[in-house]
């Protein structure tokens, strides 16, 4: 079996409305989903890569104490975190088909020289650069 | 500088990071504070504060350096004229954005053209977007500021600006 990442995690303030988000709007699915107490363990996945699972966790209790999870929340809101990429084989048609279902845009596409990129946010706002790369 | 960062709701932040976004994504229109408030659903007499303890510079020098940062990528990257970059990137005299342009990065436009446009090559595997964000430049004080202190110092000398 060949070695690499598996989860990425994001910082979400509502994994209900993250997983509504990047199910409903993005296209993903649901991998995994498992509560336990207050705890939610809650990983997607694009339907392309079956071998990497996008974890969308919310900073909290039990793991974090309230103060370091308000100055995370803060963090996302201001649109702190790093970049994320989305690559896609037509930028344009991806960027009607989710603006038609609501989603945040950041930056219209744009050609820079054969690839195409457009910008959005998730709701709790996070970036992310949806990319058509050069043919 | 500015108060505790940590003291502002997250959903408030959300709706500033929009009005931010919103410059990010036409810097060359006007943004006068009453229009940034509606984006972000507060008062004009709370948006700026409120920004400025966001994010550390007040919405109009962001949006200033939003401006710089496109005008630099426009002289790297294309043959358009000074005064065409100018207007595009939002400045309504080529005067003030000559002598802005200088005030903040200590160069007038045409010396950032010469100097640019060789460094450029080799960065063409970082996405444009994400590096055109690594030149932007920092101004963490007024232009004003920055001018007063120049005016004393090293580049004090010469005020030539291009027509």
């Amino acid at each position: 079996m060949s070695q690499s990442v598996e989860v990425v995690g994001l910082y979400v303030r509502d994994q209900d409305e993250a997983l509504a988000f990047y199910v409903e709007k993005l296209g993903f699915r649901v991998h995994t989903d498992v509560r336990n107490g207050d705890y939610r363990w809650l990983t997607v996945q694009h339907p392309d890569q079956p071998s990497f699972q996008l974890g969308l966790f919310r900073p909290g209790p039990p793991v974090l104490d309230a103060a370091t999870a308000q100055t995370l929340q803060a963090i996302v809101a201001k649109g702190a975190m790093p970049p994320l990429v989305l690559v896609v084989d037509d930028c344009r048609a991806a960027y009607d088909r989710m603006r038609a279902r609501g989603v945040e845009f950041t930056q219209e596409p744009v050609d820079r020289y054969g690839t195409v990129d457009a910008g959005f946010r998730d709701p709790s706002g996070n970036g992310w650069k949806m990319i058509e790369p050069r043919r | 500088m500015s108060g505790d960062h940590t003291n502002q709701d997250p959903k408030l932040l959300r709706r500033l990071l929009r009005a931010k976004d919103r410059m990010d994504a036409a810097s060359h229109e006007q943004w006068p504070v009453r229009r940034l408030a509606r984006v972000s659903g507060v008062s004009a007499a709370h948006f700026a504060r409120s920004f400025r303890q966001a994010f550390g510079v007040s919405p109009h020098r962001y949006l200033l350096t939003r401006r710089l940062e496109r005008a630099t990528a426009l002289l790297r990257d294309t043959d358009r004229s000074i005064t065409e970059i100018a207007f595009q990137t939002g400045w309504r005299s080529l005067g003030t954005f000559g002598r802005t342009f200088r005030d903040v990065t200590g160069e007038t436009p045409g010396a950032i053209r010469a100097r640019e446009r060789p460094a450029a090559y080799g960065l063409g595997r970082v996405p444009a977007c994400f590096l055109s964000a690594a030149h932007r430049p920092h101004l963490t004080i007024a232009v004003s500021e920055k001018r007063r202190q120049g005016a004393g110092g090293i580049n004090g000398s010469e005020a030539m600006e291009v027509p």
